[in-house]
């Protein structure tokens, strides 16, 4: 159980994000839930969060991708939740696209929130973690940054760096009680995968059917416990990407 | 001056005598590596209530009190 630790779930209004911070409140965590537009969304997850399970809820507004704000952010909740224990870096946007035709701003905005904005988070979480003396950081990549995906090479190589942050963040803080892992999740059924409803991709998913949001926040619960485990990449992807 | 606030957190975190502790020590001598010296910022801004946030690697504790000092009047 999580009782008396604090996650912090950014792209938490919707998804897989709320998913998740509605799972770990199941388990007796406080959540941050960080949003980047949608309030009203993200303060029905908190409200869920906090009649269902008697837990600490906050929402935030923040663009992870910005490094200021991150900051400024990061030293809200500290100031609001004392400390931090859980970190889950889900905020993600697409712009899909040929990268023949592809705006720079469109590489640029997927990169900037996808990669950039875990980042931020990370860099600014990790002294909270270390004074806590522990820390669990589970990045939301995708089996697009496993396989790839024609389409989306803004959103595949936003993903496949997550995978390099988490192994480096990893190695670099195991010493001191701090766990990174990733999630490579495949097709789940959000508002994100809805434009994908048609793909052919769908038809090739050994489990046979499109994933749910709860079944990713259930792989995320296991690394939240799993004190063994870190610099993990944990497909939830019907098996698409073995 | 911060000198005598980081070397009683150095002597805290580690076997070293707050007495042997020089603004010429180094901090690799000392036997804190990059990593500790993350956490030994962050005990040492509760120690003198200030935020630290070290964005370069500071080799001495000499160093390290002229960069918070210059932090602090900047």
């Amino acid at each position: 159980m999580l009782n008396g630790k604090t996650a912090v779930v950014t792209g938490g209004s919707r998804g897989i994000g709320a998913a998740i911070a509605y799972k770990l409140a199941s388990m007796g965590a406080d959540v941050a839930v960080i949003y980047a537009g949608n309030r009203d969304a993200a303060e029905s997850v908190c409200e869920k969060c906090k009649e269902d399970f008697g837990v600490k809820a906050r929402s935030y507004v923040c663009d992870v991708a910005d490094f200021t704000a991150v900051k400024d952010t990061a030293a809200k909740i500290k100031e609001d939740f004392g400390a931090l224990h859980i970190l889950v870096n889900n905020a993600g946007v697409t712009r899909d696209g040929l990268a023949a035709m592809m705006k720079e701003e469109d590489f640029d905005r997927v990169v900037d929130t996808n990669l950039k904005g875990a980042f931020n988070m990370i860099r600014h979480c990790i002294p909270l973690f270390l004074r806590s003396r522990e820390g669990c950081i589970i990045n939301i990549s995708s089996v697009s940054g496993l396989i790839g995906n024609a389409g989306q090479c803004n959103y595949s190589a936003s993903k496949a760096g997550l995978i390099g942050l988490t192994k480096s963040v990893a190695k670099e803080y195991a010493a001191k009680g701090i766990r990174c892992n990733a999630i490579a999740p495949g097709f789940i059924r959000t508002d994100m995968t809805e434009a994908h409803s048609d793909n052919p991709l769908l038809a090739m998913i050994p489990l046979g059917r499109m994933g749910e949001a709860e079944e990713v926040a259930d792989a995320a619960a296991y690394l939240a416990e799993a004190r063994y485990v870190t610099g993990e990449v944990l497909r939830v992807d019907g098996g698409i990407a073995m | 001056m911060y000198f005598n606030a980081i070397a009683k957190v150095i002597a805290e975190r580690t076997d070293v005598e707050v007495s042997s502790i020089k603004p010429e020590s180094t901090f690799a001598e000392l036997g804190i590596d990059s990593l500790d010296t993350v956490e030994l910022l962050m005990s040492l801004e509760d120690e003198i209530g200030v935020e630290i946030e070290l964005d370069r690697k500071v080799e001495t504790v000499g160093d390290l009190d002229k960069f918070i000092q210059s932090k602090v009047q900047g």
